[in-house]
């Protein structure tokens, strides 16, 4: 039994994990988590406990959270920490995670930095406008995508100003962790509609260059769920899943 | 020109960088950076760290923002002990997995907590609503008994039997409600263990001077804050409340 990661990828960053995998040919077993079928105790930031494929689920992560790693019966959580785990364990090329002790240390600012930003303000854009009114059959509220999308702005523009500026990658010449992490955070937007690359020629030439160093088909798999996302308001949601999330996004509507 | 570190001791992640650099006697600069003055917006010290916050290095020419980033460059340039950032690929991923956990985690709804506890009623003259603060503290309550359920659970450390930097980030980020009223080391017990086993580790006397000033909030007052930092300050801290 080798590595196993609980995944969803609708949620980002699972893809990122994803994506660094296959990129850089970990062999590991992909165990299928899907956050919106699951039953108590489940829903988005919870890893589900669906019968079929749980028996690691529940125990993998006491933090109940995708995405998760399990290795013979090391577990773990958080994806900077699996990021890292990985590029340690399967010696991943140098550029991931620069030996050199600047570059290292720019990685780690932005991988620092990403959580109260970037992470804070992209995943709001799928809340409002998908899951909000699928959840609590309350239309979408405008005013507060709005607030959103201003929010992420401001993001944005000190990612570009401060961290991207002119360079190829946010570390110099060569992709790393933080740019993947970054990436696939501005896709969730992209996949519900919001599309933040638009007027920004910048950041979309690096995009581009983001998806040719993992390989776009890849890039595009790893997506395919979230540019779906419409479907989702097809699927079945498991009845105690609404029951539990509906006042929690009710309250996210204030 | 050595090491220099732009901190001011309010802040929860200056502390960290503070304990750290002494506990392990490297050599730096304290270069205060007083937040109440507004000292952060200067532009002096925006050419050290343009996103204007603390804590923030500068090495010579280069310059690093992020605590999380600063402890481990320091960790690496200055070679500290083994147990801060262990060697042992899954005790590492411990310290990782801890320090990208509380982020939302410990220090935001620690910091809510503080924040609308002293720091806004500082700021308008007026304490908030009970039912407002009920919310931040319960919010706080569910994210420590994660933490000790989790992270901590039967060990003396989050990483084993040996401090690390998750245990020092923890702790000062703990602090900071505490600061503002809430000594919610009072009724955990376990929590109050680990606590003194870490500023036995650091070492008594730095970590009761690393926390002086938090430890007096309440004594601050509104005059201490520059009064042309005052709206900003508080059109600031009132958007951060409903955020984090």
């Amino acid at each position: 039994m080798g590595l196993e990661l609980y995944l969803d990828l609708l949620s980002q960053p699972c893809r990122s994990i994803y994506i660094f995998a296959r990129s850089n040919n970990i062999p590991f077993e992909f165990k299928q988590v899907e956050l919106f079928k699951g039953g108590p105790g489940t829903g988005p930031g919870r890893a589900a406990a669906r019968p079929s494929n749980s028996e690691g689920a529940g125990k993998v992560s006491l933090l109940k959270k995708v995405p998760a790693l399990k290795d013979g019966d090391f577990t773990l959580a958080e994806c900077t920490a699996i990021l890292l785990y990985l590029s340690r364990k399967y010696n991943t090329p140098d550029h991931w995670y620069p030996s050199d002790i600047q570059k290292r240390a720019q990685v780690d600012e932005y991988l620092s930095w990403h959580h109260t930003n970037i992470r804070a303000n992209a995943p709001k854009t799928m809340w409002i406008k998908v899951l909000i009114p699928l959840f609590t059959g309350q239309p979408l509220p405008s005013e507060k995508l709005q607030e959103v999308m201003e929010g992420l702005s401001a993001s944005l523009k000190q990612f570009e100003e401060r961290f991207l500026k002119d360079k190829a990658f946010i570390i110099g010449s060569e992709i790393s962790l933080a740019d993947l992490v970054a990436v696939v955070e501005l896709m969730q937007p992209v996949g519900v509609g919001c599309d933040i690359f638009e007027d920004r020629p910048r950041l979309m030439e690096w995009r581009r260059r983001v998806e040719d160093a993992v390989g776009k088909e890849l890039f595009f798999q790893a997506h395919e769920m979230i540019f779906n996302i419409r479907e989702l308001s097809n699927i079945q949601i498991h009845p105690q899943l609404k029951e539990h999330l509906a006042p929690v996004l009710m309250k996210m509507l204030k | 020109m050595g090491l220099e570190l732009y901190l001011d001791l309010l802040s929860q992640p200056c502390r960290a960088l503070y304990i750290f650099a002494r506990s392990n006697n490297i050599p730096f600069e304290f270069k205060q950076v007083e937040l109440m003055k507004g000292q952060h917006k200067t532009e002096e010290f925006q050419k050290v760290n343009m996103l204007m916050k603390v804590p923030a290095m500068r090495d010579g020419s280069f310059t690093l923002a992020e605590s999380i980033a600063i402890l481990l460059y320091m960790v690496r340039k200055f070679k500290t002990p083994d147990h801060w950032y262990p060697s042992d690929l899954q005790k590492r991923a411990r310290v990782d997995e801890y320090l990208s956990w509380q982020h939302i985690s410990i220090r935001g709804k620690g910091s809510k907590l503080f924040l609308m506890k002293l720091l806004l009623p500082l700021l308008t003259g007026q304490p908030l609503p009970p039912e407002k603060l009920e919310g931040a503290t319960e919010e706080l309550n569910a994210v420590l008994k994660q933490f000790e359920e989790t992270f901590l659970q039967d060990k003396p450390f989050i990483a084993g039997s040996e401090i690390s930097l998750a245990d020092l980030v923890a702790l000062v980020e703990l602090m900071q409600p505490v600061g503002s009223g809430y000594d919610l080391f009072e009724e955990r017990p376990k929590l109050a263990a680990w606590r003194r086993r870490v500023e036995e580790a650091v070492g008594k006397q730095l970590f009761q001077e690393a926390h002086e000033g938090i430890l007096n909030a309440k004594n601050l007052t509104v005059d201490m804050i520059a009064p042309e930092m005052l709206e900003q300050f508080k059109q600031h801290l009132l958007k951060q409340v409903t955020q984090l």
